[in-house]
């Protein structure tokens, strides 16, 4: 028997049959669609969590004061007393090579009052360096200078949502607001960086020098003027890890800290963020995949049942076939073609189907103000589909099997 | 040209065991039209099972074409059903969902030549059904099914025709006509056995042979 033949009999009888047919697709299009959609969720969130991750600054890391174990992290430095100090980033600018931009930071929280607003906010002092080491860009005006630094300018770049809250739609440039008492003017607005990093959204900027020179309540007892973190660009992506070495190293020794000592201060590097988040991505698309498998054995075990049926059904069918001629293994052939066809079909339905899902849900988060990109994802196209076969094949080949063995008189005489 | 020697046929069911037959000898030459007479049970259906290649024998020896059926693997035994044996059953034995045409070029895939629509419509309008090509058994008289299933067993040209009563669901007009249509298909040269209860369709062959218990009672 020819091969076309096996297959034109085999959509013969799947066309013939199409409520049966559609059924027993049911079970492979949902378990695919399932994991097309999950898994290309999935990864929406995570390209858009490394997008947010990248946009925070290319190579950054981050040093802040405390032991590794303690609790803090980026901006969680203020309650205890920083052992970080101006010098401290200094040394690092001079002495670590891997490192091209170190920008020291300050911060405090503080009142800031603009004409009737009145607003508690994170203020940070800052160098020109922090503008490219956190890659922000302006939206109004410009950014903190090096000439206001030396200065010690009264002058604050504010976040977008902040200047929005204090001055609404009127544009905030040149304006006068007072931060914990003092007077400011206001020479530039960031732009936004998007939900998921809104910190600086809400914070005011100001030179670092004015900062210690009108905001900081604490001294360093003699060591230097005390910081809250400094943020460092490394010179490329594979110098981050040498650079965060030759910080350690510097700030051991400048912290006097012996061999056995603990670190006083961390340092995180973005990539080490980027890699947890990966680390809980790949994770949950393992439980993704894994209900995905469950909802495609179920699949399985739905076309084996309904194949049992219809070999059954099929009997005479059957023998009549083997009577014209038909061998064991043309049989065999038909069912099995007939399950890979049924869970191919079911698997391109699906796919549309879990195209159709990650499109509807793309279309739902956006017009909530999540902008989603829709993914379909090819890799688990392929796989799903290729599973899906696999599965159909799998569970055909029983009730393939019997109906090949089926004996051609008892099968004719068969009600 | 079929030898029978001594055909034995017992089946068993659980500890009973049933002789269907019982030492059954008999030669039929090419081109002869044979009918097989018999009360019910008598096993016309067994002998009819055996000839066709879709069954073998307990005991006895069975030459087909000068070949020893019994010795032949079922593969073989399939080709020579396509190739060589027509079947024609009592309840006519269409796929229903498929047209006449369709269930006429059947046995055609089995073949190993392909499908073949001018070969399936010629054997249809060689049963005067070439304008139901397209219908579905559902939609046809039960002679016209049975004209379909006769044009399916011709298909491969085979020169033998086994019909199982193939007028025991049609009335006296259309079993006339069923009937004639084998004669004609006999004097083109195939060699034709069937099964019947009535003697007026027994008097259109040549040859009647009775059969009771098992074996054969009279050889006219
Ligand atoms: N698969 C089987 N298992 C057990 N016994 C069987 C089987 N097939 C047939 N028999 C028995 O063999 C005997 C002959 O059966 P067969 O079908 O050949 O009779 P028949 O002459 O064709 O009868 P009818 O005219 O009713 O069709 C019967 O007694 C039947 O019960
Ligand atoms: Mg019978």
């Amino acid at each position: 028997m020819k091969l076309w033949d096996c297959f034109a009999t085999a959509l013969q009888t799947i066309f013939s049959h199409k409520l049966r047919s559609g059924l027993t697709m049911l079970g492979i299009l949902i378990g695919v669609a399932a994991v097309i959609s999950m898994v290309s969720l999935v990864r929406s969130e995570q390209a858009m969590v490394r997008e947010s991750l990248e946009s925070l600054g290319a190579n950054l890391i981050f040093v802040t004061p405390g032991t590794p174990g303690a609790g803090g992290g980026i901006g969680g430095a203020l309650a205890s007393t920083s052992t970080l100090t101006l010098e401290d980033a200094e040394a690092i600018a001079s002495d670590a090579r891997s490192v091209s931009m170190v920008a020291p930071i300050t911060q405090s929280t503080t009142e800031v009052v603009a004409g009737g607003e009145n607003v508690g906010c994170l203020t940070l002092g800052v160098t020109v360096e922090y503008q490219y080491v956190r890659n922000f860009e302006t939206e109004q005006g410009n950014f903190i200078s090096g000439q206001d630094y030396m200065r010690s300018a009264r002058v604050v770049v504010l976040g977008n949502e902040l200047a929005e809250t204090l001055f609404g739609q009127m544009s905030p440039l040149g304006q006068r607001l007072r931060i914990n008492g003092r007077q400011f003017e206001v020479i530039g607005v960031l732009k936004s960086k998007g939900e998921a990093f809104g910190t600086e959204d809400q914070a005011a900027m100001i030179p670092l020098s004015t900062a210690q020179a009108v905001l900081s309540s604490e001294r360093a007892g003699g060591s230097g003027h005390v910081i809250q973190a400094i943020a460092i660009q490394a010179k490329s992506r594979d110098a981050i890890g040498s650079a965060q070495w030759e910080i350690n190293d510097i700030l051991r020794r400048r912290h006097h800290i012996g061999p056995e000592g603990e670190d006083d201060f961390r340092v995180i590097s973005m990539g080490d963020i980027a890699r947890t988040a990966d680390q809980m991505y790949a994770i949950g698309e393992l439980i993704m995949a894994a209900i995905a498998g469950i909802s495609l054995l179920v699949g399985g075990i739905g076309i084996m049942n309904i194949m049992l049926v219809s070999v059954t059904q099929r009997t005479r069918e059957i023998g009549l076939r083997k009577a014209v001629g038909a061998k064991r293994r043309d049989i065999l052939t038909q069912f099995l073609i007939e399950a890979a066809v049924l869970s191919l079909c079911g698997g391109a339905v699906g796919v549309a189907l879990g195209w159709v899902i990650i499109k509807i849900s793309a279309g739902v988060l956006a017009s909530m103000g999540f902008p989603f990109p829709a993914i379909l994802p090819g890799d688990v196209v392929a796989l799903a589909v290729g599973v899906a076969i696999c599965v159909g094949l799998t569970s055909g080949l029983y009730p393939a099997i019997r109906a090949a063995r089926l004996d051609p008189i008892e099968s004719l005489r068969h009600e | 040209m079929i030898e029978l020697e001594n055909i034995t046929k017992v089946y068993r069911a659980g500890r009973m065991e049933v002789s269907a037959l019982r030492g059954i000898s008999c030669r039929i030459e090419d081109g002869e039209m044979v009918s097989l007479m018999g009360p019910s049970g008598s096993g016309k259906s067994t002998l009819m099972n055996i000839i066709g290649c879709l069954d073998k024998p307990t005991l006895g020896k069975y030459l087909f074409d000068g070949v020893e059926v019994s010795k032949l693997s079922d593969n073989k035994l399939a080709e020579i059903r396509n190739r060589k044996i027509g079947f024609v059953f009592q309840s006519f034995n269409l796929l229903p969902r498929a047209t006449a045409l369709a269930n006429v070029e059947l046995p055609l895939i089995y073949g190993g030549s392909g499908s073949h629509r001018q070969r399936a419509l010629q054997a249809l309008e060689s049963v005067g059904l070439a304008h139901r090509a397209k219908h579905k058994p559902s939609e046809l008289a039960g002679g016209e099914q049975q004209r379909v299933a006769i044009a399916r067993a011709l298909i491969n040209n085979p020169s033998l025709i086994l019909a199982d009563e193939p007028t025991g669901n049609l009335d006296t007009q259309t079993s006339r006509g069923i009937m004639l249509l084998f004669k004609q298909l006999n004097q083109q040269g195939m060699t034709i056995v069937l099964v019947t209860h009535e003697s007026d369709i027994a008097a259109y062959t040549r040859r009647t042979m009775k059969i009771r218990d098992g074996q054969i009672e009279a050889l006219e």
